[in-house]
């Protein structure tokens, strides 16, 4: 049994096109809908699949009050219970974000048991700062293991496995712990129809954070230029072949 | 700077950081240290020929077999130990899996800030770096007030290039304290299987891609023949991973691996901001599609318009025709 909290963000879904805000100081997500990144979808899964046997599964957002939208969608595949810490996304950085779940965590569950594991993802998929995971260890003084694809929990210590260099990496760490997720190794579920109607009456948990933020030192965004498009179009089908062997042939990468 | 090693010596990755740090030293006048991270070998000679080419003066080496199965916080605090001995002003490294997760360990326990992917530096005082946002589809200039500066380089933002002056490093044993609450959590195996070629793959000359258009897990015989034909990786993008149809250490893209070879031929993807965060900075993109407007195409250097089930055959019938 153990009590899981994985941590969310609110991000505009970027997947076809990207625009910014007037002041060039935050994506516009307005046309495009939001989301999470797919990382976190996995870790949002692990968090269930941990909390199975009879333990909860918490989930928590720091950001805007929209984020209600993306904690709802995780209790809708089984999650619990929702946190969401109400902050302004422009004035905190990743070591505010750090500093704001810690507080999430160390005030544990709504029936005030701790949280045994906290589960994020790898990095976000906006900011993409990679570090909120480990710095929320670091605040919290519990070991972390990063890039992680699966968990299991057993007699007090999490499991993970996740790719390295030479082969699959196991590490085997005592919780409390952190571990932060790529995705990979496990397929997030659909919401059933039960699940979305549970959600959509769920109580969500809202908070204030005591952090005095220091910021994301961010100065502007740009959008790298758009080329023109300059194809060169070797022709279509089958008969192309002969064309493109020649292009490879040019750029000698057809060395043997 | 923290330098990671792979089978073809100093990581691609490294080599291309160790020249935006060694932009920086240089005008400076401050020396660029370098540090063997996760590995408990020695430098071979190749490699030191290679931190030469790149102007190092100083190489790290640790033998400390308390780090010898790897554990990120145990490496952190070797590194600050360094950093902190040679009074670093900038503290770098690769923004590869490892290379991002060891300075944000250093940069919690440093409680100093960190940027992620960084692609150039654009004024020193203040500090102001350009990175990679929303992957890579949006660049962010971002202030790096705290000392040491620490950040990550975005794999292939910039090339790697000789410095001007080969130097001789010298190579200077260290021995970290190791505390036993940074080794709690250490690999305690590696298991054979899912190995991540994502550094074979990030490095590669040449990759053969594949999208939705392979039409399914068995959709990949003449691609992988075109890919050995090539010599060169196999890569996919995300869908293809997400139904099953290749591991995701094949997967290029935010969420995957960054590549930059000579040639990328993207065969039946359609180029979705995801996928092309991951591939923008090949040098020549072909792209075999059956849609002439998809993105891929109207974005990449050459394209043939068509079925890849049709084209990538009559392609490796070619190349074997012509005796290669």
């Amino acid at each position: 049994m153990v009590n899981v909290l994985v941590c969310i963000k609110r991000v505009p879904d970027t997947s076809e096109s990207v625009l910014l805000t007037d002041d060039a100081m935050a994506v516009d997500g307005r046309h495009v809908g939001y989301t999470v990144s797919p990382h976190e979808l996995c870790a949002v899964e692990l968090a269930v699949q941990a909390a199975a046997d009879g333990g909860t599964a918490g989930v928590v957002s720091v950001g805007s009050g929209d984020a209600v939208e993306q904690l709802r969608d995780a209790l809708a595949v089984g999650v619990q219970h929702a946190v969401l810490v109400e902050a302004d996304d422009a004035a905190f950085g990743p070591a505010d974000v750090a500093a704001a779940l810690a507080e999430v965590v160390e005030a544990g569950t709504p029936d005030g048991t701790p949280y045994d594991l906290v589960l994020l993802g790898n990095d976000a998929a906006d900011t993409g700062d990679f570090q909120v995971g480990i710095r929320l260890a670091y605040a919290l003084g519990r070991p972390v293991v990063s890039g992680v694809s699966t968990i299991a929990v057993s007699d007090g210590v999490v499991q993970t496995t996740g790719a390295g260099p030479a082969g699959t990496e196991v590490f085997e760490v005592p919780l409390p712990a952190v571990v932060t997720v790529m995705e990979g190794g496990v397929a997030p579920r659909y919401p059933s129809v039960m699940g979305r109607v549970k959600a959509k009456k769920a109580e969500i948990d809202t908070r204030t954070p005591s952090v005095t933020p220091r910021g994301n030192g961010r100065v502007r965004l740009k959008l790298p230029p758009e080329q023109p498009s300059q194809v060169v179009v070797l022709g279509e089908g089958a008969a192309a072949a002969p064309a493109l062997v020649d292009l490879f042939e040019t750029m000698g990468v057809l060395t043997k | 700077m923290a330098v990671e090693t792979d089978e073809t010596g100093i990581a691609l990755t490294s080599l291309e950081t160790l020249t935006l740090a060694r932009e920086l030293a240089e005008p400076a006048g401050v020396p660029l240290h370098a540090l063997l991270f996760a590995t408990t070998e020695p430098p071979t000679e190749q490699m030191l020929g290679q931190l030469g080419e790149q102007g190092v003066a100083t190489v790290y080496i640790t033998a400390e077999p308390r780090l010898a199965a790897y554990a990120a916080a145990a490496w952190a605090s070797a590194a600050v130990q360094v950093a902190q001995a040679v009074s670093a002003r900038v503290v770098v490294a690769s923004g590869t899996p490892r290379g991002g997760e060891l300075l944000a360990h250093i940069s919690a326990r440093l409680d100093v800030a960190m940027a992620a992917n960084v692609t150039a530096i654009e004024g020193l005082a203040p500090f102001t770096v350009t990175r990679q946002v929303m992957g890579g589809s949006v660049l962010e200039e971002m202030r790096l007030a705290d000392s040491p500066a620490v950040f990550t380089v975005a794999g292939h933002a910039c090339e790697a290039t000789p410095a001007a002056a080969v130097s001789t490093p010298v190579v200077t044993p260290y021995r970290p304290t190791v505390e036993d609450a940074d080794l709690v959590a250490r690999v305690v195996r590696t298991e054979a299987g899912e190995q991540d070629h994502s550094a074979a793959l990030s490095a590669a000359r040449v990759v053969v891609a594949a999208g939705r258009g392979a039409n399914g897990p068995d959709g990949f015989k003449s691609l992988l023949e075109l890919t050995d034909l090539l010599g060169g990786a196999l890569g996919v993008s995300r869908v293809v991973t997400s139904l099953g149809w290749r591991p995701h250490h094949e997967q290029v893209g935010q969420t995957g691996v960054r590549v930059a070879p000579d040639l990328y031929v993207a065969c039946g993807i359609s180029g979705a901001i995801q996928h092309w965060a991951g591939m923008s900075s090949s040098k020549t993109i072909v792209a075999v599609n059956t849609d002439p407007d998809a993105p891929m195409v109207t974005r990449a250097h050459y394209a043939v318009i068509g079925d890849l089930h049709e084209i990538v055959p009559a392609v490796n019938d070619e190349i074997r025709r012509r005796g290669h």
